[in-house]
């Protein structure tokens, strides 16, 4: 049956147009997961709910699966019966990525898929085997979890042959925090403050897919002006976070000037930022209803005359990488990420954009203001590291872009509603293209105000497994690099 | 050999290990002025040096003997071949037993105690750098080698203070033979100690470390005396490219040890002008992929190559 007639028979979300839902058997749980992929959707999320989550007692048991298709969002729920024993289809063959969300998802909820990799994923307790390679001369190297720079924690065992990398196996699951569980302790309408904290650097995505959800299941919409704002807060987010990657990039080949010049950009426009905002990463900027903070004509004026000088800079710093021959050099062709098996991999947001994947939610599923403004997607098709700094500087640019037609176009009008609680067993969903790409919250509401259920959902999911095909073939040394180019959450997986 | 030689000669080593710290304290200066940032002190070297030796050494429980004595016999190699280095008069007691040819020799003993002290522990990181080092020693010592054939030829002695006194006595002005040298020093200076473009003295990513990744498990005492040596490397590298290339201001012979007067504000600065330099090529300079490093350094040789034949060919 082809994607558009299980479309057609799902169900919309109360408040979320590009979305819909749709309940399955076992049966169909596995088709509609192929016509999803014969259509060139990809698998979004993969998460469970079941009676060992939260205080409140939800007897089934359900698997959720989320696609990202052409047509909008498809959430599929696989109800299990609940015999204990169960396992369900795994997905593995059809959407690789789906392998660690159902580990992930085992651990959580404690059933499993009928996949074959049934090793843990968040649960360190259990023991775990790493992937042998055999033959002449092979050795593995063992990095992290703990690392010689303040990073996040995960660990990376290579097989080499001399300098050449033969597989990565990365492990990940260091930060492990019971978000989820923690979602469930709080009132809905607190939830927006603990979504920011999830990945830290997309604090405004999760803030804003998180209210996005909320607002939808009450049925509110937002004021034009709260939709500016945020639009302006997720806009700068990306600039922010491009900058720094940007200088961290330089700084990986050697070229510590590319650092400290794009650091210097970067703190100008978090100064900006807290001057306008009063955060620097503009944590509980979004809340449910709007934004928190009203922006003066003034202080938009001055926000865009600073974003227009970060932006000016940045192409003369474009011209310094494009023709260093030392950083052209490096750059190019490393973490080669060919189109084709990013696009068997599912992978999404800025890694996909840089290996040909062409989605962005800004671009494919519009909400206001993105309706009115519309976004010019950047791709490159390359998939190594320089395209994927290529797809940043053209995204500063197209950002710039943005915020100056933003900022210079606020709607009238108030900045913030209030928000009733949503009814007992509401479902929503919230999706927004954050800097790293497309941040998932689906949101199930609890008797009076409480969350049932939360489950935030990253990019960096999809495109972990990338990292480890991209860097076969390459040079223990230049693993850094194309890590950073990647530089996906680690936080933001582990939960 | 007077008594002022020998004082010459002591004066020499401790200018010298006195003043490594400064010299690297300074080319961060001047890094952190070339890249628009505010500079750290000139003493930070020292202060840091200051801060090992005051703290506990933790040392891994299956480390050998032979980990705890190489920082010191790293740290006196390179201040035994400060000693034959005339950086600052060429009237040098010890030069009588060792040539340039063992000073490459004293050069290669310290490579060996650090990549075996490297590999000691059996980390995969110390193992990794032990290697790189290797392929970056045995691509550099036959370039750094031609250098010195090259300048010997000129002055017939394999000996650099005889080296220095025939340059520093000769016509002001690089020979074309010496002008290919220099610049294949400059490469072999590079790469020797561990700078841009061949390693980052600056990262903090394990996998692509060089010379960082060779120390990475000492701490405290052993570390600072690593870390002094590898300054001192430093520091002997540029005088050595002075003694072959610029010995103007040497306190020659004749010139007997009233010389040292103007030798020492002339090192001084030398130094600041090395140091500078070495700062521009650093900051204009990506990192190398570790596998261009041999094209890197084969450049090198072959710069000494064409040296020494352009000196056979032009003759002197």
């Amino acid at each position: 049956m082809p994607l558009r007639r299980w479309w057609d028979r799902a169900q919309p979300v109360t408040g979320a147009p590009h979305v819909r839902g749709l309940g399955v058997g076992t049966e169909d749980w596995l088709q509609v997961a192929r016509d999803v992929a014969a259509a060139g959707g990809v698998l979004h999320a993969l998460w469970m709910s079941c009676a060992a989550m939260g205080d409140h007692a939800v007897q089934e048991r359900i698997v959720y699966g989320a696609y990202l298709t052409d047509t909008g969002v498809l959430i599929v729920e696989l109800t299990l019966p609940a015999a204990a024993t169960q396992t369900y289809p795994g997905l593995e063959g059809i959407f690789p990525a789906a392998a660690r969300m159902q580990r992930a998802a085992h651990d959580l909820s404690g059933i499993r898929s009928s996949d074959p990799d049934a090793r843990p994923w968040l649960n360190h307790d259990r023991p775990y085997e790493f992937v042998r390679v055999d033959g002449e001369g092979v050795h593995e190297i063992a990095v992290g979890p703990v690392h010689a720079g303040t990073i996040e924690p995960g660990h990376f065992r290579f097989s080499v042959v001399g300098e050449k990398v033969l597989k990565l196996e990365e492990r990940l699951g260091y930060t492990h925090k019971g978000l989820e569980q923690r979602f469930t302790a709080l009132p809905i309408l607190q939830g927006h403050r603990l979504a920011a904290r999830v990945s830290g650097d997309s604090a405004v995505a999760y803030s804003w897919a998180y209210c996005q959800a909320l607002e939808g299941m009450s049925g509110r919409a937002i004021p034009p002006r709260a939709a500016w704002l945020r639009a302006v807060c997720l806009e700068l987010e990306r600039l922010a976070n491009h900058l720094g990657d940007l200088g961290a990039l330089g700084n990986d080949v050697g070229f510590a000037f590319g650092l400290t010049q794009f650091s210097r950009l970067k703190e100008d426009l978090l100064r900006a930022m807290a001057a306008v905002f009063g955060e620097r990463y503009l944590f509980d900027i979004i809340v449910p209803g709007g934004v928190a903070i009203d922006v003066s004509a003034a202080a938009a004026g001055a926000l865009a005359d600073v974003v227009r000088a970060v932006c000016t800079e940045t192409e003369e710093l474009r011209d310094i990488y494009d023709e260093h021959e030392g950083v052209r050099d490096r750059f190019t062709g490393a973490g080669r990420l060919e189109p084709e098996r990013a696009a068997r991999l599912g992978v999404i947001g800025l890694v996909g954009r840089a290996s040909g994947q062409a989605r962005d939610v800004r671009v494919d599923l519009p909400d206001a203001p993105y309706t009115e403004l519309p976004v010019a997607m950047v791709v490159e098709h390359d998939g190594d590291v320089a395209s994927r700094v290529a797809v940043r500087f053209g995204e500063v640019r197209e950002s710039g872009r943005l915020l100056t037609s933003l900022l210079s176009a606020l709607p009238d009008g108030m900045h913030a509603v209030e928000v009733g609680v949503p009814a007992d067993g509401a479902f929503g969903v919230g999706l927004i293209e954050g800097w790293r790409g497309p941040v998932l919250v689906a949101l199930q509401a609890g008797p009076s105000g409480s969350i049932r259920r939360c489950h935030p959902h990253d990019p960096s999911w999809q495109n972990w497994p990338a990292l480890e095909y991209a860097i076969m073939g390459n040079i223990v040394p230049d693993f850094p690099l194309i890590n950073k180019s990647f530089n996906l959450s680690y936080s933001g997986v582990d939960l | 050999m007077s008594a002022i030689d020998w004082i010459t000669q002591v004066l020499e080593v401790v200018a010298a290990v006195a003043a490594a710290p400064a010299l690297l304290g300074w080319l961060n200066q001047c890094r952190a002025w070339l890249q628009n940032r505010r500079a750290p002190s000139l003493w930070l070297p020292y202060r840091n040096l200051h801060k090992l030796f005051r703290k506990e050494a933790v040392i891994a429980e299956n480390a050998s003997p032979l980990f705890r004595i190489a920082p010191y016999v790293v740290f006196g190699t390179m201040g035994l071949a400060a000693g034959i280095i005339p950086s600052m008069g060429t009237q040098l007691p010890l030069v009588g037993s060792a040539d340039a040819i063992a000073l490459v020799g004293l050069f290669a003993a310290a490579r060996m105690f650090m990549t075996l002290a490297a590999m000691d522990v059996g980390t995969a990181f110390g193992t990794m750098g032990a290697r790189r080092e290797m392929m970056v020693g045995f691509l550099a010592e036959p370039a750094l080698l031609m250098v010195i054939f090259v300048a010997s030829q000129i002055s017939s002695s394999t000996a650099l203070p005889v080296i220095t006194e025939h340059l520093a006595s000769g016509r002001l002005g690089l020979s074309p033979g010496l002008a290919f040298s220099a610049v294949a020093f400059i490469l072999v200076l590079l790469a020797e100690n561990a700078r841009i473009p061949v390693d980052n003295p600056a990262t903090h990513l394990e996998l692509t470390m060089i010379h960082e990744a060779m120390v990475l498990e000492y701490s405290a005492r052993h570390l600072a005396l690593m870390e002094w040596a590898a300054q001192l490397k430093l520091f002997n590298y540029i005088c050595i490219g002075f003694a072959l290339f610029f010995p103007w201001g040497v306190a020659t012979a004749h010139i007997g040890p009233v010389g040292l007067v103007v030798a020492i504000p002339a090192l001084a600065i030398k130094l600041a002008v090395a140091g500078a330099g070495l700062a521009v090529i650093e900051t204009l300079s990506a990192k190398l992929r570790v596998m261009r490093i041999p094209e890197f350094l084969g450049t090198a040789f072959l710069l000494a190559v064409l040296g020494l034949l352009v000196h056979v060919l032009l003759g002197t």
